[in-house]
């Protein structure tokens, strides 16, 4: 069997390249779905903000279904919704993507998972990616998902997005990438 | 390996970079301290944005040209190609390729590049395509100059290429770099070396190939790329499950 390729640090200079495929808005005028905004900093081991980090999503559909071959399954879905985004790091560590809410995609063996997305994390300084996931705290399905249910309970809350106060849905998720309040990050 | 388990990095100690390694600075306060977590393998990691991203790109494969001045850039001309595998050596078709680059004189095209080698007008350094139906990918290029790099007093980073690619799932993806063989850098370089495996570090290296060398124009090198990814049963066994 062939070995896999190693990963390497992106680098500071991946701009001008991995951003000509930026993509912020994931929810065009005729995605199906609530419309929300997640919104978040990438942030260091001294709670400074990452200002060339790299974060790319991937999301279900409204209908919890995936823009991708192996999801066959019948039923509705939004075809028009792609579910992937990607962008730099603001000056102050800040990155933000309009989407729709994602539905549930099924659990392994049985069940339902939360809606949730999925994030990858670039910068200078990791020498390989970080994987992580973004769950909504006033999804009533959180609290029993089979996957935050792996996680010690302390460490939960770093995988969860907070509703952001004022008019519109919108969710604030921090990424930390070191230290006392570390997010979860997965081997996969 | 459990059903529908599967760890990236734990399933193979010392092919994979540390993520605190001393030597190269920037990882002190970036790092992830914490072990990463084991997780099962769900629809959302088996699917991911590469099939539909493929659809989404034109071939932008010949870097000595596609700065559009109509003037080509200055350096010495390579063809880079290999093929993109999975985990069980099946080649990947259709699988987009993102590379960028220094030019001939170690430096980027970037505003946060403050070496001091000069910029050629000819050349952007970046470029992207889609493999053909053998996996195979395919760009013309010159070769990159070596660069300092605020790391160490005297730190030079060897020639290399970045490598961006999504592969078919969401744990596919893989960014990294290629570098070419013989470079007297290497042995120096804190973010090769961060791999501690000798054989996962050569991964990395390019070969010379005469073969792909075309004459009166460009040398050639090849470098193929395996994306990491649970092998074809647990695969299998999604399929079955969603189907």
């Amino acid at each position: 069997m062939p070995e896999p390729t190693p990963p390497q640090t992106v680098g500071p200079f991946f701009h001008p390249c991995l951003l000509r495929l930026a993509r912020t808005v994931l929810a065009g005028p005729e995605a199906e779905g609530e419309r929300i905004r997640l919104e978040g900093r990438v942030l260091d081991g001294d709670g400074a903000p990452v200002d060339d980090a790299m974060v790319e999503l991937w999301q279900a559909d409204s209908f919890g279904r995936f823009r991708h071959p192996l999801d066959d399954r019948e039923g509705p879905r939004d075809a028009g919704f792609l579910g992937f985004g990607r962008t730099g790091t603001d000056a102050e560590g800040r990155f933000a993507f309009d989407t729709v809410k994602p539905g549930r995609v099924p659990w392994p063996g049985g069940g339902w998972q939360a809606p949730h997305v999925c994030l990858h994390v670039f910068a200078r300084g990791l020498l390989d990616r970080l994987t992580t996931r973004c769950y909504f705290e006033d999804d009533p399905a959180t609290a029993e998902d089979p996957l935050l249910r792996l996680v010690p309970e302390e460490r939960r809350p770093t995988l969860i997005a907070r509703r952001a106060a004022g008019p519109g849905a919108a969710y604030r998720f921090d990424i930390v990438l070191q230290g006392e309040r570390e997010t979860v990050f997965f081997d996969l | 390996m459990a059903e529908g388990r599967w760890s990236r990095r734990a399933e193979r100690p010392g092919e994979y970079p540390a993520y605190l390694f001393e030597a190269y600075r920037s990882t002190s306060r970036r790092a992830p301290t914490r072990p990463l977590l084991e997780a099962p393998l769900t629809l959302s990691e088996l699917s991911g944005p590469g099939p539909a991203m493929a659809g989404m790109v034109e071939p932008d494969a010949d870097l000595t040209t596609n700065a559009g001045t109509g003037g080509e850039a200055i350096g010495e001309r390579i063809i880079v190609t290999g093929r993109v595998l999975d985990a069980d050596g099946r080649p990947q078709p259709g699988t987009l390729v993102e590379v960028w680059q220094a030019n001939a004189a170690g430096r980027y095209h970037h505003e946060r590049d403050l070496h001091g080698a000069p910029l050629d007008p000819n050349f952007l350094g970046l470029g992207w395509c889609l493999t053909d139906d053998d996996g195979r990918y395919r760009f013309l290029t010159i070769k990159p100059g070596a660069y300092p790099w605020p790391n160490d007093p005297n730190s030079w980073r060897p020639a290399h290429i970045h490598f961006s690619l999504f592969g078919p799932s969401f744990v596919t993806r893989l960014i990294t770099q290629m570098y070419f063989p013989g470079d007297p850098l290497l042995p120096l370089d804190p973010i090769f070396n961060s791999i501690p495996d000798e054989g996962a570090r050569a991964r990395l290296v390019a070969r010379y190939d005469h073969q792909v060398t075309q004459p009166m124009w460009a040398l050639g090198f090849v470098w193929d790329i395996v994306l990491a990814g649970p092998r074809a049963t647990p695969f299998e066994d999604a399929e079955r499950r969603y189907a």
